[in-house]
């Protein structure tokens, strides 16, 4: 027992130096040489490269992957599946599309809540339902048909965006595809505080019902028969992840993978407990994604690759190890 | 003593086959009854009814004077465990971390209290699964599942105890200990209810026994009443000799 929670306040420890340590990494790291104390003393151009640059986007790739990461560790207990992500879910896409639309439309704008972020948290949210209800056979969830309804409106989703753009000129059509690979680019502090007000109570929620979810993650009947309300921890869950996906895609384009990497790997290491498990997804999630962005920004310099490419070309055979292991406890 | 279970015409209907059709009952506390059967007889369904998972379609089932479906959920669990047949487990928990989950109806916080890892050591040693409390719950074997599911439900501390055949995967020693802690509860004064499929250990140490046939009670009384040949062989649709234990007790053999 005092073994448990020595590991866990180890484990969160560990995660915030990572995440603090990610975060300094992706400030300092790029193709200009960025020296702090100059910066800090307002000595340009140093000061406007991290006031204006690296540390809004910094910010922002933290955001991002905490709250992909989570959404996937979210996921996987409301579906009881290792695999369901914002992304094999086709959740992501549906917030693409929303954004895309609310773009085109024109019901953008700036501040933290634009129309656009508004419209991809409801796409998300209307993509989740739409999986969910495909793949459930009288109150059970099948992996496959979870998988394949996921990818199914992924499919969907991208064809719908790319004939959208189709519509569009060229200028606005090149932005979008740029976009949808997933790209990190400095936002507005207003965008930041914005989505900081959105997202730190959705997160805080989600953290505090972390023995909820383990109960749930166990079976809906184990749940019912220990006193929750199946449906209302359902609807706060997805309610979460659609906010989550929803605001962070709007503003990066869909990132992939982040929800499937971190989670799986922390639960290698610390077990199954959504307590410690869900805190530690969200802080390593955010530094995995800063520093992916890293290498998006160093690797090719001066050409930027979209860190969903980095985290994809990471991501992605790590999905297929992960299908092929036993370890990973995956029954199709 | 007043009943804590009242089924009164109880009818379940899934489409327009009544899976239980008009059952009334009442249970006691400080019992330990059995509802055997044979396949599709409606066992499963009397069970989710008494655990509240289930409304039915005519009739009622009261738990206490309520409904047992309408129990707030948390006020429900707290006074009525359900040991189901194993849950298929996904993830890495440990089999503590699955018994403390039956704390939940009770819970205060966050985290648990040390009353609630209290209750779930004691439910751990009463099922014998002390020694395995920090293993990994999927790489139990079928029978460990099955005790850390008790356990579980123990640790909940409740006045009734709903089994779905708990001793399914069980070897002989520990289906008879399991019979046996489930008979020292009852005589504590909870109310057991336990689907089964082994009449001999039911005749042993349940001490009433509910013969359930396409959805209706056909006998329900002392195990030595409603064991006869004639009625299980029609029920079971298989030849039965009826033998006695030096204790009296009957003992059954079945097959040619």
């Amino acid at each position: 027992m005092e073994n448990k929670s020595v590991r866990r306040v180890l484990a969160l420890l560990f995660s915030v130096v990572a995440m603090v340590v990610s975060g300094l990494v992706a400030i300092l790291a790029g193709s200009h040489h960025l020296n702090l104390l100059r910066a800090l003393h307002g000595v340009s151009p140093d000061h406007e490269i991290l006031i204006e640059l690296r540390l809004p986007r910094a910010l922002l790739a933290l955001w991002a992957g905490g709250a992909l990461s989570l959404s996937g560790v979210l996921f996987q207990a409301l579906l009881r599946n290792p695999l369901a992500t914002p992304d094999t879910l086709g959740v992501s896409s549906g917030a693409a599309l929303g954004a895309v639309l609310a773009l085109f439309a024109g019901w953008g704008g700036s501040g933290g809540l634009s129309g656009a972020s508004i419209a991809a948290c409801v796409g998300a949210g209307m993509v989740l339902l739409l999986v969910v209800a495909v793949s459930s056979d009288r109150g059970k969830i099948s992996s496959t048909g979870l998988i394949l309804a996921g990818i199914t409106i992924n499919i969907i989703c991208g064809a719908a965006i790319v004939f959208l753009s189709s519509m569009v000129g060229f200028l606005k059509s090149f932005a979008v595809t740029r976009w949808l690979m997933g790209g990190l680019d400095a936002p507005e502090y207003s965008t930041l505080l914005g989505l900081t007000v959105l997202l730190t109570p959705v997160v805080l929620v989600v953290f505090w019902h972390g023995r909820e979810w383990n109960v749930l993650a166990v079976g809906d009947t184990w749940a019912a028969t220990r006193g929750l309300s199946t449906t209302r921890l359902l609807v706060i869950g997805c309610v979460a992840g659609s906010i989550m996906t929803g605001a962070v895609t709007a503003l990066t384009g869909p990132i992939g993978f982040v929800g499937l990497i971190i989670p799986h790997a922390l639960r290698l290491w610390l077990g199954a407990d959504h307590r410690i498990l869900m805190p530690c997804s969200f802080l390593l999630g955010g530094a995995f994604v800063a520093l992916c962005d890293v290498f998006a920004r160093t690797l090719l310099a001066p050409v930027e690759i979209p860190v969903g490419v980095i985290t994809a070309l990471l991501g992605g055979p790590f999905f297929i190890w992960m299908l092929r292991s036993r370890r990973a406890g995956i029954r199709l | 003593m007043s009943s804590l279970f009242q089924l009164d015409k109880a009818t379940v209907r899934y489409g327009s086959a009544d899976v239980l059709s008009s059952v009334s009952l009442s249970f006691e506390a400080g019992a330990f009854i059995a509802i055997a059967g044979p396949n599709g007889a409606g066992k499963s369904t009397l069970l989710s009814l008494l655990a509240g998972l289930l409304a039915p379609s005519s009739g009622t089932c009261h738990f206490e004077g309520r409904d047992a479906h309408r129990w707030p959920r948390r006020e429900f669990a707290r006074r009525v465990a359900v040991v189901q047949q194993a849950e298929p487990a996904v993830f890495p928990f440990t089999a503590e971390e699955v018994v403390c989950m039956g704390r939940m109806p009770h819970r205060t916080g966050m985290y648990e209290s040390a009353e609630d890892h209290a209750a779930s050591a004691r439910a751990l040693a009463a099922t014998g699964m002390t020694a395995f409390a920090d293993r990994q719950y999927s790489t139990l074997s079928g029978g460990e599942k099955q005790r850390i599911l008790l356990a579980s439900a123990l640790a909940q501390a409740p006045e009734v105890l709903l089994l779905d055949e708990p001793a399914s995967h069980l070897d002989l020693q520990h289906q008879v200990e399991l019979h046996q802690l489930l008979r020292d509860l009852s005589r504590n004064g909870l109310l057991v209810v336990a689907v089964t499929h082994d009449l001999n250990l039911a005749a042993a140490y349940a001490n009433r026994l509910l013969l359930l046939h396409q959805g209706s009670v056909r006998a329900d009384g002392a195990p030595s009443e409603v064991l006869r040949t004639a009625l299980l062989a029609e029920v079971f649709q298989v030849r039965v000799e009826l033998h006695h234990r030096p204790s009296g007790q009957p003992w059954l053999v079945y097959g040619e």
